[in-house]
């Protein structure tokens, strides 16, 4: 029987920042296609397992593969070139660089490809026309939520097979929050795989299939969506952070 | 009027030179945040290479032009030899490196070539002089004039126009970001070298055009000149490098022509004393940078 490997895979993973242990052992799949969120409380360790997965942080320990193939502590500019593409929680536009540059930037890893960007770039616009009215400003300029689509927008411009996102609605008003998970949404339509970092637990768990919950740097608790948010014990695992 | 004409090309001429020696320090920095020292060595790379290739009977600008090759080379070596094996260790480690590249370059100069000066070959333009409306001035002054145009303006057609230029001003403001985005971190740094290698080899032909003669010291003055034009500037800016570098030209000049001739040998004090006095208006230089900072 053939086997398919899931999309992403971590195991046993461990982050450590100097003698502080991040994250001590999580393992979690990612099928083809799949929206898995990532919960748990400030601090639990799931910025650092995400940036880790991205190449960012170096595993202490642990793996991650892609399809299969072991990608463990590669380089940031080679996860992407892979096709996984990150969103940091830090909302990370070049903020003196203009709206339509950064957007550029995004499609590095395939710029040889003028016609695709330029037609993504239009269809970017297209879901975003604020983005599209400030096109020649500077980033740093934009406000929180168009900072946000602009990151989102940015980091689809690579036309990724695997999306991180970290804590997209933090900080935005509750309308914008409603737009960007309903982004999301739109997105795992696409068929886009989605690791969806999130403190705002019962939105994500409204748009995931399954997912995982960190506590103290360890995963705690896991199933479907519907199962986590049914489970009681969800509030307590999460205020113990 | 002649006067002011003849004050705006002295300026133009010196700031012109004060900008790219600031522009090619500033090109790294911005990227690593790390003051290259041995960058006044690409420009005694350059010198030397003049004076090595002024028996091959080649043109003048197939020497100059093989020279600035060799101050890029130079500029990437740097970085492999001083940078790339500590820059994930600690900013103290590449300080040393660097400053060991330095002394290393000059000592390789002492040794191999002469600690006297050793001519250039210099084109004949460079020696005559032009007087137009009632200005005379030496054609060497209306060159660097034209050769900072012409490497200003590339410069900003590389940055803007450019998917090399729009990720290498990504990465100076977050490296790791650009990384992400699959920008390789090796590519944006060996360019940001070789771009300030270029820089220091056109600055070296500008530069050693006024003396006609290289010494393994060459560069420490430029090396100050560029440092003291990007702080003036602001230390993250490349667009405040080349106003520092026209700022420190117009204090330089201006008191050139200001100052009685028994004062003019405390020239650089009161030039310092002005700086100063800028930094304590403007802590963070003339022009501010992007905002972000981490070191990479
Ligand atoms: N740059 C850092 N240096 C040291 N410790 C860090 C750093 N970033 C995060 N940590 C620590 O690692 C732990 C996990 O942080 P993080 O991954 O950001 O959690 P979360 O995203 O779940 O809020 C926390 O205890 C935090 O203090
Ligand atoms: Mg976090």
């Amino acid at each position: 029987m053939l086997e398919v490997a899931p999309m992403l895979e971590v195991a046993g993973l461990q982050v450590a920042y100097g003698a502080i242990q991040a994250v001590r052992d999580v393992s979690l799949t990612l099928a083809q296609g799949e929206l898995v969120t990532l919960l748990g409380a400030n601090g639990a360790g799931k910025s650092s397992t995400l940036m880790c997965i991205a190449g960012a942080l170096p595993a202490a320990g642990g793996s991650v593969r892609l399809e299969g193939a072991d990608v463990t502590s590669a380089r940031p500019e080679v996860m992407a070139r892979k096709g996984v593409a990150t969103v940091p929680e830090t909302r990370d536009v070049f903020p003196d660089l203009t709206v339509d540059e950064n957007l550029q930037l995004g499609a590095y890893t395939r710029r040889r490809d003028t016609q695709g960007v330029a037609e993504d770039r239009a269809r970017m616009f297209e879901m975003f026309p604020l983005l599209a009215e400030r096109s020649g400003q500077p980033a740093g300029t934009l406000s929180g939520g168009e900072q946000q689509m602009l990151v989102i927008a940015r980091a689809m411009m690579s036309r990724p097979r695997v999306l991180l996102l970290d804590e997209p609605s933090l900080g935005l008003a509750p309308t914008i929050v409603d737009q960007i998970f309903e982004m999301i949404a739109a997105l795992k339509r696409s068929g886009l795989t989605i690791l969806l970092v999130e403190q705002n637990a019962s939105k994500a768990l409204a748009v995931a299939d399954r997912a995982y919950v960190m506590r103290l740097g360890r995963i705690a608790a896991e199933g479907t969506a519907a199962e986590i948010a049914a489970a009681t014990d969800l509030k307590a695992l999460y205020l113990a952070g | 009027m002649s006067f002011f004409l003849q004050f705006t090309i002295d300026v133009l001429a010196l700031g012109g030179a004060y900008a790219l020696m600031a522009l090619g320090l500033v090109i790294v920095y911005g990227i690593l945040r790390l003051v290259n020292f041995a960058y006044g060595e690409l420009i005694m790379v350059a010198g030397y290479s003049m004076y090595l290739t002024s028996g091959s009977g080649w043109p003048w600008l197939v020497m100059a032009a093989v020279a600035v090759l060799m101050a890029m080379l130079a500029g990437i070596a740097t970085d492999y030899v001083a940078f790339r094996p500590v820059r994930a260790k600690s900013v103290t480690a590449v300080l040393i490196t660097s400053f060991a590249f330095s002394t290393l370059l000059q000592n390789a100069a002492l040794l191999f070539i002469s600690p006297r000066p050793r001519n250039v070959p210099l084109p004949e333009i460079f020696s005559e002089t032009v007087s137009f409306a009632g200005v005379i001035t030496p054609a060497r002054n209306l060159i660097t004039i034209a050769a900072t145009g012409v490497l200003l303006a590339l410069f900003s057609w590389l940055m803007r126009r450019t998917v090399l230029g729009i990720a290498m001003r990504a990465a100076a403001t977050n490296f790791t970001m650009a990384r992400m985005l699959g920008v390789p971190a090796n590519l944006i740094i060996s360019s940001a070298f070789a771009i300030s290698g270029l820089l220091a080899g056109v600055v070296a032909m500008l530069w050693i055009g006024r003396i006609g003669a290289v010494v393994p010291g060459i560069g420490l003055g430029p090396l100050l000149i560029a440092f003291i034009a990007t702080v003036i500037g602001g230390m993250r800016s490349l667009q405040g490098a080349v106003l520092g570098g026209f700022v420190l030209a117009f204090i330089d000049t201006t008191l050139n022509f200001t100052l009685p001739q028994d004062l003019l040998k405390f020239r650089d004090a009161f030039t310092f004393s002005l700086v100063i006095a800028i930094l304590l208006w403007r802590p963070e230089g003339l022009i501010k940078g992007p905002a972000s900072g981490q070191r990479t």
